[in-house]
């Protein structure tokens, strides 16, 4: 059975789904009730499921995150929506301090099934309080988990894994995803949550990176390929844990990497990924790894400047080309 | 305050009376005997201990039930003493031992007990409430007759989750009895320095939520409020706030000799004529568990007189309790010192404890 959906739809299929499997799973944050869903999320479970399991909150961001924690230390299974991932650091004490350290704290006495989804990312010209990408943040965090969802699929699938797991989880979902469609196939047998998946394959060159700029990837990728550089994509898809391996079996091919992100360059997830990738694997790699990042800087509001400050198609096949490949 | 409990079974009243006597006389004597193990250098980090509010515990907790939840701060060795978990338990987490409540991995700011619903001691000040508001928010789902009992300290009422819990738990009317522990003082700035309003109580009218000041040195006010009000909240009254005048007698920390409070403070405090003992002390002079015995509005001495006066208690039970809790923490602290110290094994696995064969290697 496969159609194709929105993002946001197959967000909102997964936690239908697992409410309606499961009396434990609820829905909290702002406006995520009467109104839908800033994207539009949880359209229709405030009918379906009722105001207690489908929660609008005030704007407070700590609390109901911690709120969150409080029930999943009873069993409950909250899954908790902030209404984009610059909220989430006023929610960071419940986040860091609480759901990552109480499971350990208690000696394991204590599960923590809570799951925390936010969008983020740059969008269009929201402003630099509104574009920012907290994964560097969450991934220095032990105890956390953290699922990036690029495709409608994937979106599904992970959040689905996210509410039956034990572990807290944070899903970073990328706001200019919510209205790209794919497939979703609800029969197909599912990945692990953190396993990294190739997108497309070849030979050359590796190129590593996750959420919305995979897709930005794939079609550099194309460009590549006409002038006869095959790129192998692979989309992490979970950025805590990594799936090292998948990495390093496709750097035995191609002996390139090249890391793409949407965050900025200085100590983030990129720095992370080629420091492993070259402790694990220097004497396959031919050339020293790359990095296309983000600027160093905040978000600009002016449209030119935001586009620029993040990595585009074009910088992301040069940076591909300037390897030295072989003829 | 004169005895509200006259009219009930004599022997019920007794029972209780002698139960939370033995119980704030655990709790002086496990601290006590924390800090100086601590002293000693058997443990070390952060201790934060309760002589002094020994009322407020012992009263609320008494009056829970079983169901009941509790969520706490880092001032909670009593808190789970009270509750019930073992005195070896705790002395051995606060060694950092392997047989500790939490093997070693929280300390004794982080104590946590499961199987008594004791939802944890928590070292960020605010952080009670937003966890209370979560637990109540599970049984509001569940519709269960339980509550949950979350204790802070006057200090945490600036934090802003105090603000955003309560209104959430007026809003929903969640079954939650926030307890205020006013010792006056966060650290060592007084309240009247911390909060232009000083009355905690009065500050939670604004979230329409009911709430009393009571004498937090008075066990038996304590746990008769308490009783009542959380008969309340478990039939759907929803939250209510108790503000527990009490004091601490020790400084904030081990770190803290509390040098930053006047000497008749202190002692109005551990005695009925602060005058006197004022003229008396040129200088600061913390009272040692000896002199806080013999004072006046000590909770344990009120209630030792409150008890002798009725009837309840006579010298011969007190020295019985003593020498049972005497050997309790001598046993406890044997316990805790032959306990072995958690492995890096232990600490992972309490780590991925909950993890369902998702780990990558």
């Amino acid at each position: 059975m496969t159609e194709e959906i929105f993002y946001w739809q197959a967000l909102n299929r997964a936690l239908d789904i697992e409410m309606s499997k499961d009396s434990s799973v609820f829905t909290l944050g702002e406006d995520v009730g009467l109104f839908g869903g800033t994207y539009r999320v949880t359209e229709g479970l405030y009918s379906k499921y009722g105001e207690a399991r489908v929660r609008d909150t005030p704007i407070s961001e700590n609390s109901f995150t911690g709120l969150g924690v409080g029930a999943a230390m009873t069993g409950m299974r909250p899954v908790v929506e902030i209404m984009t991932v610059n909220f989430a650091l006023l929610a960071l004490d419940a986040i860091i301090n609480m759901a990552a350290k109480i499971p350990f704290m208690s000696g394991g006495q204590y599960a923590m099934p809570l799951v925390v989804r936010m969008p983020g990312g740059v969008a269009r010209q929201l402003g630099a309080q509104h574009s920012q990408r907290l994964e560097h943040t969450l991934m220095n965090v032990p105890g956390l988990r953290i699922a990036v969802p690029t495709t409608p699929q994937d979106a599904f699938w992970q959040l689905s894994q996210a509410i039956n797991s034990n572990d807290p989880i944070i899903i970073l979902e990328h706001e200019l995803l919510y209205f790209t469609k794919g497939t979703l196939d609800l029969k197909k047998q599912r990945l692990p949550m953190h396993r990294a998946l190739i997108r497309r394959k070849g030979k050359h060159l590796t190129i590593i990176s996750y959420s919305r700029h995979v897709l930005l990837c794939l079609q550099a990728a194309e460009q590549l390929a006409k002038q006869g550089i095959e790129a192998e994509i692979i989309d992490l898809r979970s950025l805590s844990p990594i799936d090292w391996e998948t990495c390093a079996q496709s750097l035995q091919r191609t002996h390139r990497l090249l890391v793409v992100e949407e965050d900025c360059k200085f100590a983030g997830a990129g720095a992370e990924i080629v420091a492993q990738l070259t402790e694990r694997c220097l004497f396959e790699l031919d050339e020293a790894p790359v990095r296309v990042a983000g600027l160093d800087i905040p978000t600009p509001f002016n449209e030119q400047l935001e586009a620029a400050s993040i990595p585009h198609v074009n910088e992301i096949a040069a940076a591909a080309k300037r390897f030295r490949l072989p003829a | 305050m004169t005895f509200s409990l006259k009219q009930k079974d004599k022997l019920m009243e007794r029972e209780q009376i002698h139960k939370m006597l033995r119980d704030m006389l655990r709790a002086r004597a496990f601290e006590e005997r924390a800090a100086e193990e601590y002293s000693k250098g058997n443990f070390a980090g952060f201790l934060h201990l309760y002589p002094g509010e020994e009322a407020v515990a012992v009263g609320v907790i008494h009056a829970g039930e079983p169901s009941d939840y509790i969520v706490t701060t880092y001032r909670e060795h009593v808190h789970a003493l009270v509750r019930g978990t073992p005195s070896k338990s705790i002395m051995a987490e606060l060694f950092g031992r392997k047989d500790g409540i939490c093997k070693g991995m929280g300390g004794s700011m982080h104590l946590f007990d499961a199987e008594r619903r004791f939802m944890g001691g928590y070292a960020i000040v605010g952080e009670t409430y937003p966890i209370a508001i979560g637990i109540g928010y599970a049984i509001l789902l569940r519709e269960l007759p339980e509550a949950v009992i979350c204790f802070f300290g006057d200090g945490a009422v600036n934090q802003g989750t105090f603000h955003e819990s309560l209104n959430m738990a007026a809003l929903w009317r969640l079954p939650v009895l926030f307890v205020c522990e006013n010792n006056h003082y966060q650290i060592g700035t007084e309240i009247h320095r911390h909060s232009a309003v000083t009355d905690v109580y009065k500050r939670v009218e604004a979230y329409n939520i009911p709430a009393e000041k009571i004498n937090g040195m008075d066990v038996l006010a304590v746990y008769n409020t308490a009783q009542r009000v959380l008969k309340q909240i478990r039939t759907g009254g929803g939250p209510y706030l108790l503000e527990l005048e009490t004091y601490r007698f020790r400084g904030h920390s081990m770190a803290d000799p509390g040098t930053y409070r006047p000497v008749v403070e202190v002692h109005s405090f551990a005695s009925q004529d602060p005058i006197s003992i004022a003229a008396h002390e040129l200088e600061f002079n913390y009272p040692t568990a000896e002199q806080i015995a013999k004072v006046g509005s000590d909770c344990i001495t009120l209630l030792t007189e409150q008890a002798q006066q009725t009837g309840h208690l006579v010298d011969q039970d007190l020295v019985i309790m003593k020498n049972d809790i005497e050997k309790e923490i001598n046993d406890a602290v044997k316990y805790a010192l032959q306990s072995p110290p958690p492995s890096m094994s232990d600490c992972q696995s309490c780590f991925q404890m909950n993890r369902r064969s998702e780990i990558l290697h």
